[in-house]
């Protein structure tokens, strides 16, 4: 069974089509990227895989259970982290919690000790029972987290859960989200820094204008760019792009004082240019072959954007 | 709907609601206070019959406090952001409609009755019949607690969008409920007006449960009561599930 099949979701905001016609299908087991630039349609589609926004058209299901007609069995099967979601501030850390915890059900002894132990891993114990209007953005963002792992969902659906966080709690929250995966949950993310999701993500879609644009593995996507992958040289002289010109190589771009040359083989493109600085009497001062990165494949998938 | 769910998701909102907006000490405070204030403000230095107007008091008490809080609920998680978090959590819209309003009714139930216990004891307040005073309370204050519910549909995020619309709106629902003028001693058009607050139903079932002397039967009272509850809910439902649909 999919941990997560969402069909044909459309949803406009007047005139304004926000998300179009999208399908995603997440089996059980791995983390799933949602990839995309601001104003893509991440957060559209989100709200209404997680039941807070009603879809135009389509159906989302959550291990089987269709979020428009059976919200309540859905939604216990999820845990939510919202796009700047925040929790109670007149509430303490654990108040927090355990009251997320009475929602999804658990009894007073789970609550207790699963709290306990969320705290402690998100390190927070110590401030367990101050008051969250005295926390700082990365303690809240814990403490959201909190709340959405505290009855161990077999789905977790994170929207840009690190965006602002300093390096300590971006750390935390992305060994929490591990953690949760190697746990037996479903992770969904929405993201637009792109390590994160390579760093992260066994595969991912990328979402542009309200379409999926693509989805696969982060290296398959980089391999759909192969011809993006370049060599980086820079000589003792200045020379013009006219030197690049050998069959294999697409273009060459100025970068800084590097020639960026693309080609699909880098190797005989090495060999190219060293023959071409030996013949015009040029010292190469350093050279570099480079595989296409992710933000590469998503800034083409998103170009113009 | 799994209903054991789908309760659960209600007392837990009733619970959140009054722990973080009702039962805490500036509200509490507020409440008594504010009987206080209206008592002295009804009564001192004016010669009025105490028993014949306590009923209309009772009932602007309760109408008071179980409308005051409710409709600040929804627009201030709104603006807090934790309006969305809540929505994604195991919760319907219903769920939220009716724990924001038993969070009022429950909140509207326990100051009225402390002012009600205070002022019977102190001026003998009569009473003719227990069951129609608890009648009163229950419907009354699910029925202001649902107005104050309903007040908190619109789309904003600025609670004093709100405030400013639910004074508008409950202010004049007082001047025109027989409870500066008691509704015996109204005739023509102003007795027509008075009918079209709730606020009237509930004074005229205060006065059957405390001095048996009521214009409209105590079922005809009761039945509106139960009719402003459906309404507003209903209403209250439909313009929060058309925010949902239009993601606001």
């Amino acid at each position: 069974m999919d941990a997560i099949e969402a069909r044909n979701l459309s949803k406009s905001f007047g005139p304004v089509t926000a998300v179009d016609d999208v399908s995603i299908t997440i089996p059980e087991g791995g983390i799933f990227g949602f990839l995309g630039p601001n104003g893509a349609g991440k957060t559209t589609t989100i709200r209404m895989i997680t039941g807070v926004l009603i879809p135009d058209a389509g159906t989302v299901r959550i291990l089987g259970t269709d979020v428009q007609k059976d919200p309540l069995t859905a939604k216990l099967k999820m845990g939510v982290i919202p796009e700047n979601g925040t929790v109670y501030s007149d509430l303490t850390a654990e108040q927090n919690i355990l009251l997320a915890a009475k929602f999804y059900g658990m009894d007073k002894v789970s609550r207790e000790e699963r709290a306990a132990e969320i705290l402690d891993r998100l390190g927070l114990t110590e401030r367990k029972n101050d008051y969250v209007r005295t926390f700082s953005k990365g303690m809240r963002q814990r403490i959201s987290i909190a709340c959405a792992i505290v009855h161990s969902p077999p789905v977790l659906i994170l929207d840009e859960p690190t965006t602002g966080l300093d390096v300590y709690s971006r750390r935390l929250v992305i060994d929490t989200i591990r953690h949760m995966n190697h746990e037996g949950s479903t992770i969904l993310l929405t993201t637009h820094n792109i390590e994160e999701a390579n760093e992260l993500c066994s595969k991912i879609s990328v979402i542009n204008t309200g379409r999926i644009v693509a989805t696969d593995s982060p290296e398959r996507l980089k391999k759909t760019f192969d011809t993006s992958r370049y060599v980086e040289v820079s000589f003792d002289q200045v020379v013009g792009p006219g030197i690049f010109t050998s069959p294999g190589i697409s273009r060459a771009e100025l970068w800084g004082d590097k020639w960026r040359v693309y080609t699909d083989d880098p190797d005989l493109a090495v060999k190219y240019i060293a023959s071409v600085a030996e013949q015009k009497r040029l010292t190469i001062v350093s050279i570099a072959t480079s595989s296409p990165t992710l933000e590469e494949a998503f800034v083409r998938l998103t170009a113009g954007a | 709907m799994d209903w054991k769910i789908f309760l659960r998701s209600i007392t837990v909102v009733t619970e959140k609601n009054m722990r973080i907006y009702y039962f805490k000490g500036p509200v509490v405070v507020f409440g008594l206070l504010f009987p206080l204030i209206m008592f002295l403000t009804f009564f001192i230095g004016r010669d009025l019959n105490l028993v014949l107007f306590f009923p209309g008091f009772l009932g602007m008490m309760l109408f008071f406090t179980a409308s005051s809080v409710g409709p600040l609920i929804t627009p201030w998680e709104k603006r807090e952001k934790t309006y969305e978090r809540l929505v994604s959590l195991p919760v319907i819209l219903e769920s939220i409609i009716i724990g924001d309003l038993l969070a009022g009714a429950i909140f509207g139930i326990a100051i009225t009755t402390i002012v009600y216990i205070a002022c019977a004891g102190i001026f003998h307040i009569p009473l003719s019949s227990a069951g129609l005073l608890g009648i009163g309370f229950i419907l009354g204050s699910i029925a202001f607690a649902s107005l104050g519910t309903l007040l908190a549909s619109p789309t904003t995020n600025n609670p004093s969008n709100i405030m400013m619309l639910s004074s508008l709106i409950r202010l004049p629902l007082i001047f025109v409920s027989g409870i500066f003028i008691p509704l015996s001693q109204l005739t023509g058009p102003f007795f027509l007006l008075t009918s079209l607050s709730p606020l009237t139903y509930l004074v005229d079932l205060f006065h059957a449960a405390l001095t048996g002397d009521a214009v409209y039967p105590p079922w005809i009272d009761a039945l509106v009561l139960v009719v402003v509850i459906a309404l507003f809910v209903s209403c209250a439902k439909i313009i929060q599930k058309r925010n949902l649909v239009k993601g606001i």
